[in-house]
């Protein structure tokens, strides 16, 4: 429903109540003014009339059942009367009142509308930056779970109502907004802060391309500044996209053809990716190298015809099992059957074969390929795709050499490119340069901080993210290292459990793997690998004129007005005696 | 004819007459304001006042905000009436009758402007 027709819902509540409330004033009114015509006596019983004042009294305590029982003066015949029937009038005319009451808040669109204010005045109070993720299925909680655990917001959009209110159940450490809602509308994506000023990007990842095609567009038109990730999962849709000037656009299928080829031919280039992108909290598990020789592929749907060309680039024979031959298949070793069958697998010569692609869009059945085919050859080097995160357990007890999980890619490829700008061209780097330069890398760097997933984030040395260092090195200041200045500021003679990785000037030159002397710039920006807590202790020491002090040059500098006039009065006598 | 309207008009006419009975006439003359017209000019403005709820246009708006102006102003006689008579006790003196009957003609004008964008508003109308 779009905010148009909850915002008249909200008035045609309004309007709803009009005959319940003119109901009661007009029972109000009638007994009010009937006791006040009906003649009654006094204390001294001489004939008298309630006033108004009086009537209104017994009426208002009357009318609500509280009944007081207080009377100015004892009622005569003719006023118990008419009491009698106001007291029934008035119990019907707040029966009705409050029935229509109730019947209003249970009303679904009532509710709706109501959800609708609430969602828009905490997506307009948001004071830091934020990111619109539209779909909340597997990869939006994975990236909604990532954001969290960086300390950004994030907005949620999801049309399902069943996947909305999982949302609750996932316990974020911060309150993220979500509404369901088509995110196709342009009034719903603007009610989400598409332009809202801190937002800082939009995720499309909803399961329909057109959807994702239609957030793509909104974004464009009305927030181009925006960056923009859109989920696209056939090339015309991706075509429309780029042709709209969408920045990012993820197709999982390629994407993960990408990941196997470059799985194949340079895995420790692979391992190094996967272990910078890799989602906080979990921790890389080093596969052996893919063998060369024959492989088996089950099945050449989407996926299975991206992997066929990644295994035939890299010089590999494959033979395809399936229930009908591959369309474009001239040349191409097939084999009638199913996957999970020893005949089938048999046939196509699993027995002499190196390696199995487990690639149909089931999950049990992957399962049961991999199974089956791993009796007939324990030493098959398995690669499984996992289409549900749900099933991670079983996916975890088999022990795949690779298991691709395509919600999973995505999530990253969104993180890295949100969260670190600088880390994609790190990766191109990594994908460009000799796999023994990878090996090399990896090590070291595995060496020195684990398997673990590290913590990889981007400092720009500007007013902003580095004042301390900036404000030292504005006027031909001294030169900095980075040696210098990745060090802990509580022990500068320990080195901050971090590394750059990459490093980009002003000048748009970049350095890749700077050596330790490289002197730092105003204006560069550095990409950084290491542990959390070196973050934070790097955090301080950009932003902190004293424990930047103390970090280069290890010396404490006084604070407060007061003692820098000393320490300057100080150096003058001592520089002049 | 729409009969929604008529009972509109009707409402918000009744409400401006009443009022207009009520006070016309010398300002500390009890003779001439009579409690029960008072009480019929709060009555009907309180259901024009609910009959103006839920029109989202710019001109309903000013509508319910006339209206709630008038409703205000008529309650606060009602207190002051109720307070002279019943609460003082010293009945319909001159000093009360003027206190009533001026915050019911500030009432009054409220619902002057409510009849004025009334007319403005069917002169409007093109059909």
């Amino acid at each position: 429903m779009n905010p148009e027709t909850y915002q008249s819902t909200f008035f045609l509540a309004l309007r709803r109540m009009r005959a319940p409330l003119i109901t009661l004033i007009l029972i109000y009114a009638i007994s009010v003014l009937g006791l006040t015509l009906v003649p009654g006596v006094d204390a001294q019983g001489n004939p008298n009339r309630l006033s108004f004042f009086h009537a209104f009294y017994f009426i208002s305590y009357t009318a609500t059942t509280i009944g007081f029982g207080e009377i100015p003066t004892a009622f005569s015949e003719a006023q118990r009367l008419w009491v009698t029937f106001c007291i029934y009038l008035s119990v019907i005319g707040w029966a009705y009142s409050i029935g229509a009451l109730l019947a209003l808040l249970q009303d679904q669109n009532f509710r709706n509308a109501v959800r609708l204010q609430r969602f828009r005045g905490a997506v307009h109070h948001l004071r830091e930056p934020f990111y619109l993720v539209c779909g909340y299925g597997e990869t939006g909680q994975l990236i909604c779970r990532a954001l969290d655990q960086t300390g950004l917001r994030a907005v949620v959009l999801e049309i399902d109502e069943g996947r909305g209110s999982q949302l609750e159940l996932h316990g974020h450490a911060a309150d993220i907004p979500a509404l369901v809602a088509d995110a196709r509308q342009p009034e719903v994506l603007q009610l989400a802060g598409l332009t809202h000023r801190c937002c800082q990007g939009v995720i499309a990842l909803t399961n329909d391309d057109r959807a994702n095609l239609a957030i793509a567009i909104a974004a464009r038109l009305l927030a181009p500044r925006l960056p923009a990730l859109c989920r696209a999962e056939t090339t015309e849709i991706a075509t429309h996209m780029a042709s709209f000037g969408t920045p990012h656009i993820i197709n999982p299928f390629d994407k993960f053809g990408r990941y196997l080829a470059l799985a194949l031919h340079a895995p420790a280039a692979y391992h190094l990716l996967e272990w910078l992108t890799a989602v906080p909290g979990a921790v890389v598990e080093p596969h052996r190298d893919p063998p060369r020789g024959p492989w088996v592929l089950c099945s050449y749907g989407r996926f299975g015809k991206v992997m066929v060309s990644a295994l035939e680039q890299a010089g590999i024979p494959v033979t395809i099992i399936g229930h009908a031959p591959p369309p474009d298949a001239a040349g191409r070793h097939w084999v009638r059957g199913d996957g999970s069958d020893a005949l089938a697998l048999r046939e196509a010569g699993i027995e002499q074969a190196m390696g199995i692609v487990a690639c149909t869009d089931d999950d049990v059945n992957n399962l049961a390929i991999v199974v089956a085919a791993r009796e007939l050859n324990p030493k098959l080097f398995v690669v499984l795709r996992q289409n549900l995160q749900a099933n991670q357990a079983l996916f975890d007890a088999f022990e795949s050499d690779f298991t691709v999980v395509p919600s999973q890619i995505i999530a990253r490829e969104c993180l890295a490119i949100l969260v670190t700008p600088l880390l994609v061209p790190f990766l191109n780097q990594i994908k460009q340069r000799s796999e023994a330069w990878a090996r090399t890398l990896l090590h070291q760097l595995t060496e020195r901080f684990g398997w673990e997933a590290p913590a990889v984030w981007s400092v720009r040395i500007n007013a902003a993210q580095a004042p301390a260092l900036l404000r030292l090195l504005m006027p031909a200041g001294p030169t900095v290292t980075l040696e210098d200045l990745l060090r802990d500021p509580r022990d500068r003679a320990q080195e901050l459990e971090c590394q750059v990785l990459y490093l980009t000037r002003d000048d748009d030159s970049t350095v890749t793997l700077p050596p330790p002397q490289t002197p730092i710039q105003a204006g560069d920006q550095l990409l950084l690998v290491g542990r959390g807590a070196a973050r934070g202790a790097l955090e301080l020491t950009l932003h902190n004129r004293n424990t930047l002090d103390y970090v280069l040059w290890g010396r404490e500098i006084p604070s407060g007005w007061v003692w820098e006039r000393l320490a300057a009065l100080h150096a003058r006598v001592s520089g002049s005696s | 004819m729409n009969l929604e309207k008529v009972i509109f008009g009707f409402f918000i006419v009744l409400a401006a007459t009443l009022n207009f009975g009520f006070v016309i006439g010398d300002l500390d003359n009890p003779i001439l304001h009579d409690v029960y017209e008072l009480f019929a000019a709060i009555v009907v403005n309180l259901i024009a006042t609910v009959l103006k709820f839920g029109d989202r246009t710019h001109i309903g708006a000013i509508h319910l905000s006339t209206s709630l102006v008038a409703d205000l102003q008529l309650v606060a006689a009602a207190l002051a009436w109720a307070y002279g008579v019943h609460v003082a006790g010293v009945g319909m003196t001159p000093e009360v009758t003027a206190r009533v009957v001026s915050l019911s003609s500030g009432a009054l004008f409220a619902n002057v402007v409510s009849v004025v964008i009334l007319i403005a508003e069917t002169i409007m109308q093109k059909r």
